[in-house]
């Protein structure tokens, strides 16, 4: 498994970026939210973004799953625009609320995006799990017709990244999506996201507030500073998979975690 | 274990009793309440001795119930068909148009003050200029019953169909749905809570439109029945009118609650 990742990545280095934006800046109206941003990010890669509120976190997300506009400079995903990637499933997006549509049930929810945009002319890719699979998964076996409201935060959550593997996506962009779950379900959570990302190889970007879990998920962090939303730092984090919870007592853990509380300090 | 297991039980049998009590006060005390009033109206009557044409004892009515239950039954179905037709084409005139609206901004600003001046009409007034286009027969009354029906279903399902999240609306828009795939998968099943809301009120209110149109000009019906009762001072029939008048009202509300209850499930 390690290996075959290993082999997947270094090939992957060579010839794939899973999202790369040159001097990038968005607007609304007056306000610059991202201002000459540069940035490759590797297929494969798993990049946490910490940043003050303001920074642009969750617009830099937005500008990759075209859902703003770019006002100047470039953005491509896999070589291709926002829109194209878009028509093409390239991407699948994990919002903070869960956002199932609540008369369906789980598997209904995790089966929507099949559903949908299948007239433009772009076949939409399908995991080879099925959708029941998926949820096996994100650990919902036998939940599966249970309707969103019999569902806790945590279940919903995972319904939701079901969904988002459901066509098989080569880029998974999450914006803080475990913010309103309680600690334990968070742990949790993002145990199992490190093992979909393993199992999978999607590359992943992880918005979040939570400096240990920037450090806990993520290759790299990226710190954003705010007004304007500009990159400050990309920051590597050099410690091994498979990640477990006692990570996070190592002093090698404690130190990345200081050092990027500092530098958020300073944003 | 044993003694603990038989505390749990006891609490079991005592948390059951308590809902089993709370289950028969819900319907003993409402029930209790309209016997006591009709045993003050019973009383009330008979002790001052009021004539039975200005007010009839409950026993009155309601032998004039039994005895003039065909006549009252021939003059339901009338009535019953105006004001279920009437249902269906109000409320499906509203869905429409709420459709219309949500999806086209100008046609809402055209359209909806137009409708606001509609629905400040009262229906009595408006009632026999319908009956002078449409003439005495059926379709004065559905126009009538389905005017009734229109407004609070325009205003609800309009409501219903903006109330999609931002989210949502984001999440489609990652899915590159098309606007048909919004409206039908996203927009129309979040309206339905709203809609439903609205139908309950219709249910009610297309039996008033019904009657009303029956007042300004009919020979059968609930409505017309009430009219002819009054001005021959056959007040108990007058009652059960309204009984049964009544009663068409609750049979439909029921019938728009259990379907609710089929379909909004979330």
């Amino acid at each position: 498994m390690e290996t075959a990742r290993k082999i997947e990545a270094t090939a992957a280095d060579m010839v794939s970026i899973a999202t790369s934006l040159k001097n990038a800046f968005v607007k609304f109206g007056a306000f610059t939210a991202i201002e000459n941003l540069s940035l490759d990010v590797e297929a494969g890669s798993f990049y946490t973004i910490l940043g003050p509120s303001g920074c642009g976190k969750s617009t830099l997300l937005r500008l990759v799953s075209d859902l703003v506009p770019i006002a100047s400079g470039d953005v491509s995903i896999f070589g291709k625009s926002t829109e194209q990637a878009r028509l093409a499933r390239e991407f699948a997006f994990v919002f903070q609320d869960a956002v199932l549509l609540p008369w369906r049930t789980a598997i209904q929810n995790v089966e929507l995006p099949l559903e949908m945009g299948r007239k433009r002319g772009v076949d939409i890719p399908v995991s080879d799990k099925s959708p029941m699979e998926l949820l096996e998964l994100v650990g919902l076996k036998g939940r599966e017709d249970a309707l969103p409201h019999e569902l806790s935060g945590g279940m919903r959550q995972r319904v939701a990244i079901a969904r988002a593997l459901v066509c098989k996506p080569k880029l998974l962009l999450m914006d803080e999506p475990f913010g309103a779950l309680d600690e334990m379900t968070r742990d949790h959570l993002n145990l199992q996201l490190l093992k979909i990302w393993e199992e999978t190889g999607v590359t992943i970007l992880f918005v979040t507030h939570s400096i240990p879990e920037a450090v806990f998920l993520g290759q790299k962090v990226l710190m954003l500073q705010a007004h304007p939303g500009r990159l400050k730092e990309v920051v590597k984090i050099n410690l091994p998979y498979p990640r477990e919870i006692k990570l996070r007592d190592t002093q090698a853990f404690t130190k990345y975690a200081a050092y990027l509380r500092e530098l958020l300090e300073t944003c | 274990m044993s003694v603990s297991q038989n505390v749990d039980l006891t609490l079991q049998s005592d948390e059951k009793r308590v809902i089993h009590r709370t289950k028969i006060e819900a319907i003993a005390i409402p029930l209790a309440t309209v016997v006591a009033l009709l045993a003050i109206w019973q009383f009330g009557v008979r002790i001052f001795d009021v004539p039975t044409y200005i007010a009839p004892a409950p026993s009155d009515v309601a032998s004039t119930f039994v005895a003039k239950f065909p006549i009252l039954l021939e003059n339901f179905w009338p009535t019953f068909y105006e004001s279920v037709l009437g249902f269906f084409a109000g409320n499906l005139a509203a869905m429409l148009i709420a459709v219309a609206f949500v999806h086209n901004r100008t046609a809402e600003k055209a359209f909806f003050p137009l409708a606001v001046f509609i629905n400040t009409i009262p229906i009595l007034a408006i009632a026999p200029i319908l009956v002078l286009i449409f003439g005495a027969g059926l379709t004065a009354k559905v126009v009538i019953a389905g005017l009734i029906c229109f407004f609070p279903t325009l205003v609800n399902m309009v409501r219903g169909l903006q109330s999609v999240s931002a989210q949502s609306l984001e999440l489609a828009r990652i899915l590159s749905a098309s606007k048909a795939e919004i409206f039908w998968k996203i927009r129309l099943p979040s309206s339905l809570p709203f809609l439903f809301s609205a139908l309950k009120i219709a249910a009610t209110t297309c039996v008033i439109g019904a009657i009303v149109g029956e007042w300004v000009g009919a020979d059968v019906g609930l409505g017309a029945l009430i009219i002819d009762s009054t001005f021959n001072f056959r007040s108990s029939l007058l009652y059960a009118t309204v009984f049964m008048s009544s009663g068409l009202s609750v049979f439909l509300f029921v019938a728009v609650s259990i379907a609710e209850k089929l379909v909004v499930r979330w």
